[in-house]
């Protein structure tokens, strides 16, 4: 029992994480049909612009600040000024934001050196406490907040704005959003921005909690593409219920078949995809 | 083969035969890795250029017959033959049950699902450790013995991979030329006519992965033997969109296109990272500059200046 407890309970706040990193992945293939191999590079990015301001101004606010707000400018550079010649060519598109993720892997190489690093968080995150069998991790809840309250933000924005509305309207159909008169390319260097911004933002979040590293720009984004595939293509429920999924298996994958949990994560990706090629919640 | 064509070609081939015995060991061993990538970015361009499927996961069949050769040469001592047959043998096998889930997919979809597919083949290299020893990978995959010759020493096995090289250069070439490649070509520019006039788009694009994925499969096996070590590296993403990276910069849709790519990427990296340690900086931008300079490829590019 205590063992399925932490577990689901690691998974759910890992789950939440990669809610950070996948909203705007999906925000952006739905608006854009981009396949960004940078994204990851953008949660990377943010952890170290996030642990160096966390180091000269011993704040943790404007580390997560920082960090989300200086990348989501490097996305809107690498909209406004590369990927928006590339419109709809998928193939280019790939090749380019490859070039963009190796140059950031060696950068932050470069800048930051091969050591690993953990963020300081405040004193009062970095506590635990026991509940009934289980300990809970406070930074591990802060997490969750985070993600719930991205959540409810991005899901009103969505859903009862006007800028949200154009944004479900190109999502549906670019072709048919751009003749009623909404700015497309504008909203794409908004969503591309935005997609950078929440991936830099899971990046301080997680800087705290996996750290940061050589590497972690890699290593999370097959995550990023699986939340996004598992739950559908441009879908904001979807991403929701496919960080939740891919959290728990993962969690549960590690504890249960640690030789196949790289399987068992991606091969109901691959499935899904064979039966649905728009994810669960996605539509075509 | 038209006559304006065979003269370079031949004086190619024979320049290729000629020429290793008087080069020093280490230009040699370049020249081998090249001609074992080429091999790789010429199936690749068998979807790219020909079918116009783009793989995200051409590296999974790459890698998947590397690893054969490992696991098969390391702990049951196989003969080169019997590696050689099963690693081509498991490329094709897994690239025929994954062209089953893939080629229904079309444009972006069959990029995520090829990249997806090359995942499961990722993680299962990377976590599968009893089988695949995980990131430490297999080592000390010994060359082997051919005809009593040993491929220990770089010349002869340069040798190996130049005949390996020739060969999949003949039946690739054979392929694109045969009615079966033409309607492959056809299916590139118009999906759509080619299915009005009855020709099975699906079967044809299908073989298409198929085929790749046994080519990639034997510059897989060779690349085992002649690194010695297979990692993850090997099966990784950054693989495959390297080899899209040549395939894109030699010119898709030709066979010289990617050996050219091929032969750019693989000096392109193993000089610069003896002059400078930031080289993957300046591999991402030869990819940066790729696209937004030549759209076509080198071969692109060449033909446009000769017009």
């Amino acid at each position: 029992m205590e063992f399925w407890l932490t577990q689901a309970f690691n998974g759910i706040s890992y789950g939440a994480l990669l809610f950070l990193l996948g909203s705007g992945l999906s925000l952006v293939f739905g608006v854009m049909r981009i396949v960004n191999l940078a994204h990851g590079s953008y949660f990377l990015l943010g952890g170290y612009v996030g642990l160096t301001t966390a180091a000269r101004t011993r704040s943790f606010a404007l580390a997560l600040l920082s960090g989300s707000l200086a990348v989501a400018l490097i996305g809107l550079g690498m909209e406004r000024f590369f990927l928006r010649r590339l419109t709809r060519q998928s193939l280019p598109q790939v090749l380019l934001t490859m070039g963009f993720a190796l140059v950031f892997q060696d950068l932050a190489l470069l800048v930051w050196g091969g050591d690993p690093y953990n963020i300081a968080v405040p004193a009062f995150l970095a506590q635990s406490v026991q509940a009934g069998p289980v300990f809970v991790n406070f930074y591990r809840l802060f997490i969750i907040g985070v993600a719930f309250a991205v959540g409810v933000v991005l899901w009103l924005f969505l859903e009862r704005t006007r800028a949200g509305a154009s944004i479900r309207a190109t999502v549906d159909d670019a072709e048919m959003a751009q003749g009623v008169g909404i700015n497309v390319p504008l909203l794409s260097a908004g969503v591309f921005a935005l997609g950078a911004f929440l991936a830099a933002l899971g990046g301080v979040v997680g800087a705290g909690f996996i750290g940061v590293y050589p590497g972690l720009d890699f290593e999370v984004l097959p995550y990023a593409f699986v939340v996004v595939i598992i739950g559908g293509l441009g879908s904001f429920h979807g991403v929701v219920v496919g960080s939740l999924v891919v959290g728990l298996l993962d969690n549960f994958g590690k504890a249960l078949f640690p030789e196949l949990s790289y399987f068992t994560l991606f091969a109901p990706m691959a499935l899904i995809l064979a039966l649905k090629p728009t994810g669960l919640f996605g539509k075509r | 083969m038209t006559a304006r064509r065979a003269i370079p070609f031949s004086a190619c081939a024979a320049l290729l035969l000629a020429v290793p015995p008087f080069l020093p060991p280490y230009p040699l061993t370049l020249l081998t890795q090249i001609l074992i990538f080429a091999i790789f970015a010429m199936s690749l361009d068998l979807l790219l250029g020909y079918t116009g499927l783009a793989s995200l996961g051409h590296a999974a069949y790459f890698g998947i017959a590397a690893y054969a050769v490992a696991i098969l040469a390391t702990r049951s001592q196989a003969s080169f033959w019997v590696c050689l047959l099963a690693a081509v043998f498991a490329a094709t096998a897994v690239a025929a049950v994954f062209g089953f889930v893939a080629i229904r997919a079309v444009g972006v979809y069959f990029l995520m699902i090829t990249l997806a597919l090359g995942m499961v083949v990722w993680g299962l290299a990377f976590r599968w450790v009893s089988v695949t020893m995980g990131d430490n990978g297999i080592s000390g995959i010994a060359r082997p013995t051919l005809f009593g010759v040993s491929l220990a020493s770089p010349l002869p096995f340069h040798y190996l991979s130049l005949a390996v090289f020739l060969a999949a250069f003949a039946l690739l070439w054979l392929v694109v030329r045969s009615p079966f490649g033409l309607s492959l070509q056809g299916i590139r520019e118009t999906e759509r006519r080619m299915r009005a006039l009855g020709y099975d788009v699906w079967l044809h694009k299908y073989l298409a992965f198929v085929l790749a994925g046994g080519f990639a499969g034997l510059a897989g096996a060779l690349w085992a033997y002649y690194d010695g070590f297979v990692s993850p590296v090997e099966v990784h993403l950054v693989t495959s969109v390297e080899t899209l990276l040549m395939v894109a910069l030699g010119g898709p849709g030709t066979l010289f296109g990617p050996i050219l790519g091929a032969a750019v990427i693989v000096l392109f990296k193993n000089l610069l990272s003896i002059y400078t340690k930031r080289w993957l900086l300046i591999l991402g931008l030869v990819y940066i500059g790729v696209i937004v300079l030549t759209p076509k490829g080198i071969l692109g590019a060449l033909r446009g200046a000769r017009r």
